[in-house]
């Protein structure tokens, strides 16, 4: 299981401001070890982000998303107390889901 | 009765179709609730075929679409990059890299509120241009480009 994300929700208006930090070696698939063989690709494909029971985001990624992601989202009409809940998926079917609520 | 007959009977063939649609392979379950990874879109080696991926070939030049990126990156391994789009309805962006293997590196999709705008930090593998790539309501897509100058790589050993 992978450690849990960092994630961040505070209004700013009536906009919520979301940033999450996702712990994930983001393997290339690219990258050789030292005795020179292909280290496989290892990644996040899929981020889900729910505001208030709602689904607000959906993404996928590649292999180009740098070492333990970082987002940053904003959402519209969200309220503090809300609760966020977000989601991802790598290739190899390991998956983390972590949630928080909007601060004021 | 016969009234009520009908209706359930059409309520039954109806959720059939359903499952029958879904039995065919028309309706995936994956699809209805959560797209599918594009395989095809972010497996394609150069821009215009991941553009082909994501049904955007046409893509037209907008101004609407700011990319705020460093014009010079120090370490190519983590670059902060901010999208954004102020073409109306736009309900998703995707971000590629130019010169890297796999150009496709997030695709997102934006709904219930969610501004069309995304911070993320992306690999360089050298000197790229970094596109965004727009879709709004009316499945038009639009994109836009900005350098970015890459002195240590972000890709390799």
């Amino acid at each position: 299981m992978a450690d849990p994300m960092k994630i961040r929700a505070q209004m700013k208006g009536d906009t919520a401001e979301v940033r999450v930090l996702m712990s994930h070696a983001m393997e290339t698939g690219q990258r050789k070890d030292n005795a020179g063989a292909t280290v496989p690709a290892h990644f996040i494909q899929s981020i889900t982000v729910d505001v208030g029971g709602k689904r607000v985001i959906q993404g996928q990624t590649g292999t180009a998303v740098s070492r333990n992601p970082v987002f940053g989202f904003k959402v519209k009409g969200a309220k503090a107390g809300d609760k966020v809940v977000i989601n991802w998926v790598d290739n190899k079917g390991d998956k983390r889901t972590d949630e928080t609520t909007i601060a004021a | 009765m016969d009234a009520l007959r009908r209706t359930l009977l059409k309520g039954a063939g109806a959720t059939g179709a359903i499952a029958a649609a879904m039995a065919a392979g028309v309706l995936k379950p994956s699809q209805v609730l959560a797209a599918e990874w594009n395989r095809a879109a972010f497996d394609a080696k150069d821009v215009a075929g991941a553009l082909k991926g994501l049904g955007g070939a046409g893509a037209a030049d907008n101004t609407g679409i700011v990319i705020k990126a460093p014009d010079i990156a120090e370490n190519g391994a983590v670059v902060p990059v901010d999208v954004s789009s102020s073409i109306p309805n736009t309900l998703f962006l995707a971000v590629l890299v130019d010169k890297n293997p796999l150009p496709l590196s997030a695709a997102f999709d934006f709904a219930n509120g969610a501004l069309p705008e995304l911070a993320l930090r992306l690999k360089l593998g050298q000197t790229s241009l970094v596109e965004v790539v727009a879709k709004t309501a009316d499945g038009k897509f639009y994109r836009a480009k900005k350098e970015v100058k890459v002195t240590v790589g972000g890709c390799g050993g």
